[in-house]
């Protein structure tokens, strides 16, 4: 899977939960910034992205993710077997 | 229309000018009119598979999904009663005019009997099932009580401020009543007040049920609720919201809105009898229609009409009836005394919200809806309950009764302008 694929997916949750536009969830858009995403609604993109992607995001390391480039990373990096 | 003299520097009298309600019988204010004027009832046959072993599967169910009606994104985040809540209020403001309202000098009252039980069962299958990490974020903030109140407030920007009276089935009218406090007492010039309930679901149904309080007439679920009627078996649940745009006379004459009513004054009392039973005697409920009409400075002659409480069970209906009687006097016989209930099931928490919309309808237009399925005349009740059909009627001032389990008892009255 590319990078733009996972950035893809990545924004048809964002769009479903939240209803921003999936063209504006590129890479170095902020979650809470820019895209106005509230806490509530970053915990149930983690849990769609958990499920559409199969990986786990624990609490730890999602409130590190501030952009879709770092949660495309992440999801990336989680899902390469050990 | 009495012309009271107006206090100085006090805020006049307290009107009505905007009405919204989602209901069985319709999905706004005028639909539900246009239904209760018909004398169409709202209940139907529960289809879904959990009520099948059910000794009572009829309900009277909001016939179109409020998330049909919102947006996508809002609806994903609210529970049912608040999706109501929302869609009676925006209803409601827009009959008002849409005013433009100082934040601070607008207040939103919403009562609910139970809160959000419907998405708190929901989850609980979702955690038993699926694990802690698939229970919705939002299941607090969805299940709370004051959340339909919070939804509106959130809509219109209401910040004097945001309250949520809990007393069961007089909640809807509890919170007309303390709406009619803070307009009276200078904490807000407008407050959008109500009830709102949605909690249609296996378990309440099945607690009503255990107590016996709910009619079982499941082949006939247009018959089952029947208020003041011999053969009436318990009450029907239901769902809904039902809202007012209430405002002092002052702000609403400044911006040149239509006043449908006044709300001329509440009566609130206590039982302290029993937790679920009416006093017999319907003393509670007495002294809040006469505390009603003192607040109004109204006098029995002026009572056009009731808008019954009414829900259908044998004793409370009955309690009702004398309270009714002891108030009235000589005039109960000329009195009309109708039961909304008998065609929409009983919207508990939401029920007094939508019958103050009901009652200002009535006092506007003149008119008041039947009572159906008044087969049998019951002797322990001796009022004029309306069964023919809707009748036009000369009204200066209506009661709109609400009583819940607790003891609780709110009378609302309602007086014609012009």
């Amino acid at each position: 899977m590319t990078d733009a694929e996972y950035l893809a997916g990545l924004a048809e949750i964002v769009n479903e939960i939240t209803g921003i536009s999936a063209d504006a969830v590129t890479p170095d858009v902020r979650f809470t910034d820019d895209l106005d995403v509230d806490s509530l609604s970053m915990v149930e993109i983690a849990l769609a992205a958990e499920e559409k992607f199969g990986v786990r995001i624990p609490d730890s390391d999602l409130v590190k993710l501030k952009t879709p480039g770092d949660a495309v990373a992440f999801i990336k990096q989680a899902g390469v077997p050990a | 229309m009495t012309d009271r003299p107006v206090a100085l520097g006090g805020p006049g009298r307290i009107v009505v000018t905007g009405l919204g309600a989602v209901t069985p019988v319709g999905d706004d204010a005028p639909a539900t009119w246009a239904a209760l004027l018909a004398g169409r009832s709202g209940v139907a046959l529960l289809t879904d598979d959990r009520y099948a072993e059910m000794p009572v599967r009829i309900a009277g169910t909001v016939k179109t999904d409020p998330a049909e009606r919102l947006d996508r994104i809002e609806a994903r985040t609210l529970d049912r009663g608040q999706r109501f809540a929302l869609l009676a209020a925006r209803e409601a403001w827009a009959d008002a005019g849409s005013p433009v309202v100082d934040p601070d000098r607008l207040a939103v009252v919403v009562g609910t009997g139970v809160g959000g039980a419907i998405t708190m069962l929901d989850q609980w299958d979702v955690l038993r099932e699926q694990g802690v990490r698939r229970v919705s974020p939002y299941v607090v903030p969805m299940l709370m009580p004051n959340g339909p109140a919070a939804t509106v407030a959130l809509e219109l920007g209401a910040r004097a401020q945001v309250r949520t009276p809990v007393s069961a089935c007089a909640s809807g009218a509890d919170a007309i009543a303390l709406a009619l406090d803070l307009l009276r007492s200078g904490a807000a010039d407008v407050v959008v007040a109500g009830g709102a309930e949605a909690c249609i679901h296996p378990l309440p149904l099945a607690g009503f049920s255990q107590m016996r309080a709910l009619s079982t007439r499941n082949d006939d679920p247009t018959a089952a609720s029947r208020p003041f009627d011999a053969g009436r078996d318990g009450f029907v649940m239901g769902e809904g919201a039902g809202l007012l745009v209430l405002e002092t006379e002052a702000h609403a004459r400044a911006r040149g809105a239509r006043c449908y009513a006044e709300l001329a004054g509440a009566g609130v009392t206590a039982d302290a009898h029993h937790m679920t039973a009416p006093e017999p005697t319907g003393s509670g409920a007495t002294r809040a229609m006469r505390e009603a009409l003192a607040a109004a400075e109204a006098d029995v002659e002026a009572i056009g009409y009731v808008n019954g409480h009414a829900t259908s069970t044998p004793v409370g209906d009955v309690a009702e009836a004398q309270a009714i009687r002891s108030v009235l006097g000589a005039r109960a016989p000329g009195v009309p005394v109708s039961a909304t209930k008998s065609m929409t099931g009983h919207l508990l928490g939401a029920a007094g919200g939508v019958e103050a919309v009901v009652t200002v309808l009535s006092v506007h237009e003149r008119r008041v809806h039947p009572t159906i399925n008044y087969d049998k005349p019951d002797e322990a009740i001796e009022l004029d309950v309306v069964p023919e059909g809707a009748r036009s009627v000369v009204i200066d001032v209506a009661l709109s009764n609400s009583f819940g389990f607790g003891g609780h008892n709110v009378c609302l009255a309602f007086r014609r302008i012009g």
